[in-house]
């Protein structure tokens, strides 16, 4: 008998542990919105509830709670003390999630259909759209959507609905540093008197070419430590979309002016010899050997140029918080840089402007509950209007919005922005974003494994024109079947 | 004692049973169904009948993938288990410091296949700086660096199954054998391999299937670069999985053919060096 109490004790315990396994986490959580992983929603439900009743005047304390599913790691501190202000301020409680890096479709994926599904996601255009269409609301009687300054902000759904709203405008372009540049046009037999002279491709090439070949003779003579002209234009999955989506902008964003198109089922890739001039360049000019790019990560680029080692730099506004960060110890100062735009040696590009655009989209779960819709709508009103809201967005995220609630004082302080700003006012035509009509990110990852080839040699480019173009019509006709 | 076992059988295996059928048995079926459905989440379907399988057909990636596995699993396979036997030997022979060195080779065993993938591949890179290229230069290059890593990640995973199965062999028959004058050749292919051959079918239905279905070490140390030519039937699928919209279904649907080829063969497998083996 004693040994029969045992052994199903024994079994009991057994079973206990295997559950505890299950259900452990959520006593972990107890920080509320700013631990790192989605709160229960009855936890939410319940604080939100508590804070409500001891608030009475509170008119958000609807019982709804918010779940934000981020995609920019970069800006996942921000978020949280937004959120944490706001639940305080309100009681309504709001989870912020962050996305890893490259990982948010997957993410959403999986978290969507939770039963603690995300309140409040992103898409990345039309591309990313077609895919959750059904988990869009319509945002048309928003109030955010009345806030925007241009409808074009927002990303409407094929019956034209409002499935998302554009909450940051981002721009890139070839960041590069003013100080060396400006040395070394003191330089004798320097191709260029002054910065302002490259405004087109033969220029830049120029410039870039000369101080590649000079490097020696820069760093004796100003006491720099520069190994390229450009950094690395790394491959690595943290930079290749630099290449295979950001400067395959170019080539397409001109075939589509030529044919007064916004999109397209089959790019002819009228432009692609630019693109290849423009790729020669970067993978010559560079602080690192073709044959390595492979390896070479984002944040390598992003530390050659912070530690000056290289002039030019692609990438992009976002970039700002990270180069200037003085955790990171660079070098560089904000004075010292800005941003000119991506000269790919096309007819007339001295008229050419930076790329901007927005390739993030709020949209609010359609199949969330309504209190947790209204919450949500709620808490982005909130962040586009209180001040607590525009000063994180504006000032701690570093981002510029497409929202009229800004003007008055809430611009960032970014001196990329600030280049964008003096490019448009100079009558530069801004590059639109065309890289959200690219058909697949099959279609990107064909484009950068040829771009890697070409780059160490083991490939040619007519393997690059091949993924770009008959990719694009492969791909196209693979996702719209 | 039997009738116990009975009685006690639901309390004992009920737990096991009930995490095997959520943890397993459950995705599963789902899964099949999922590989006739067009979706963006699995909670969201709809039926399309043979659109995936017939899709998959359209992708030539996943050939070349399912190729790419197969040479890698009969390389990695027939290395893995000739090394490993061949340390077993060793270090079954009573020289100095064993202990010490079985621990050692076991060691890389314990780290996780993501870390050992950056690991080799800042290794290997490394190595290959010098001569001004990386890894995912070729196809070939990522190959041979899969090999490595797993050879060395697993050879002391098997290596201390063979050393269980080796000690096993009875003195008795390898003096007798001895004593009729069988040289130490004779010995291990008569004697010692046949008396083995558990540990034998243990060790390459491991190997066998762990390379099949091995995902993290090629993600991490090439992701499939370049241009695909070094990418395994695992990460073939979760790239269709995710890289193109309304392809999950495709995704899934390569999913269960792969599942299919890796029972068939572990199964062959199994059959095969089973009846190689003896009865003591």
């Amino acid at each position: 008998m004693k040994r029969k109490v045992l052994s199903v004790m024994l079994a009991t315990a057994m079973t206990a542990t295997l559950f505890a396994g299950c259900g452990g986490d959520d006593k972990t959580q107890e920080g509320g919105s700013t631990t790192p992983a989605p709160a229960g929603t009855e936890d939410g439900a319940d604080a939100g509830a508590d804070a409500g009743a001891a608030d009475a005047g509170s008119q958000t304390a609807s019982g709804g709670s918010v779940y934000y599913l981020n995609f920019k790691p970069e800006q996942n501190d921000a978020w949280q003390e937004l959120a944490a202000t706001y639940t305080e301020q309100t009681g309504v409680e709001v989870t912020v999630i962050t996305a890893a890096d490259g990982t948010y479709e997957q993410t959403l994926k999986s978290e969507i259909v939770k039963e603690e599904a995300p309140t409040l996601f992103q898409v990345n255009g039309p591309v990313g759209l077609a895919s959750w269409k059904d988990y869009c609301m319509d945002l048309s009687g928003s109030e955010i959507f009345s806030h925007l300054t241009n409808e074009g902000y927002a990303l409407k759904n094929d019956a034209g609905e409002v499935s998302g709203i554009a909450y940051v405008v981002e721009t890139y372009g070839i960041i590069y540093n003013k100080k060396i540049l400006n040395d070394y046009c003191t330089m004798d037999n320097a191709v260029i008197a002054s910065v302002d002279e490259i405004n087109n491709f033969e220029t830049l090439k120029a410039v870039a070419d000369d101080i590649q070949a000079r490097l020696d003779e820069i760093n004796d003579a100003f006491g720099y430590e520069l190994k390229g002209a450009f950094t690395s234009a790394g491959m690595d999955g943290s930079s290749d979309w630099r290449f295979k989506t950001h400067l395959a902008n170019l080539p397409i964003y001109y075939e589509y002016q030529e044919k007064g198109i916004s999109t397209t089922d089959a790019i002819e890739g009228t432009y692609l010899d630019k693109y290849k001039q423009m790729w020669d360049l970067y993978i010559t000019d560079a602080t690192c050997e073709p044959g390595l790019l492979s390896s070479k990560t984002g944040d390598e680029a992003e530390s050659e140029f912070g530690m000056e080692e290289a002039v030019f730099y692609q990438n992009g506004t976002w970039e700002y918080g990270n180069l200037t960060n003085e955790d990171n110890g660079y070098l560089v100062t904000a004075e010292d840089m800005s941003m000119m735009p991506i000269y790919i040696g096309v007819e007339g590009e001295e008229n050419q402007g930076l790329c901007s655009g927005s390739e993030n989209y709020w949209c609010v779960n359609s199949k969330a509950s309504a209190e947790d819709q209204q919450a949500t709508l709620d808490f982005l009103n909130w962040v586009i209007t209180s001040d607590e809201g525009r000063d994180s967005m504006a000032n701690v995220m570093g981002f510029t919005t497409p929202f009229d609630t800004f003007a008055d004082g809430y611009v960032a302080d970014n001196v990329f922005i600030q280049a964008d700003a003096a490019y448009t006012a100079a009558g530069k035509t801004p590059v639109a974003w065309c890289f959200t009509t690219m058909p697949s990110e099959n279609w990107k990852n064909g484009v950068g494994s040829a771009l890697l080839e070409y780059a160490q040699g083991t490939g040619d480019w007519a393997a690059v024109e091949s993924a770009f173009v008959e990719g694009w019509a492969t791909e196209y006709a693979a996702v719209n079947n | 004692m039997e009738k116990a076992i009975k009685r006690y059988f639901p309390i004992f295996a009920l737990p096991t049973i009930a995490a095997f059928t959520l943890g397993f048995i459950v995705p599963f079926l789902m899964g099949i169904y999922l590989s006739f459905c067009e979706f963006t989440t699995i909670t969201d379907t709809k039926f399309v009948g043979l659109k995936n399988y017939i899709r998959i057909f359209s992708d030539p990636t996943f050939l070349h993938a399912l190729w790419f596995t197969a040479l890698f699993t009969v390389v990695s396979v027939l290395t893995i288990n000739v090394f490993a036997f061949i340390i077993a030997m060793l270090l079954t022979k009573g020289i100095k410091g064993t202990n010490f060195f079985r621990t050692v080779f076991f060691m890389p065993n314990l780290i996780g296949g993501i870390v050992l993938g950056y690991i080799w591949q800042i290794l290997l890179n490394g190595i290959l700086a010098n001569f001004g290229r990386t890894l995912t230069y070729s196809g070939t290059y990522g190959f041979w660096g899969l090999i490595v890593l797993m050879n060395w990640q697993q050879i002391g995973y098997m290596m201390i199954i063979y050393i269980a199965g080796i000690q096993n062999v009875p003195g008795e028959l390898i003096e007798a054998a001895k004593i009729d004058g069988a040289t130490n050749w004779q010995v291990l292919k008569n004697v010692t391999i046949p008396m083995v051959m558990p540990s034998i079918t243990i060790c390459s239905f491991l190997t066998l299937t762990n390379s099949f279905k091995l995902f993290d070490q090629n993600l991490a140390l090439t992701a499939g670069e370049p241009s695909n030519s070094s990418q395994m039937v695992a990460l073939n699928i979760f790239e269709t999985f995710y890289t193109r919209t309304g392809w999950e279904g495709a995704g899934q649907a390569k999913a269960v053919i792969f599942f299919i080829i890796v029972a068939a063969i572990a199964m062959a497998q199994n059959r095969m060096t089973r009846s190689k083996e003896v009865q003591q």
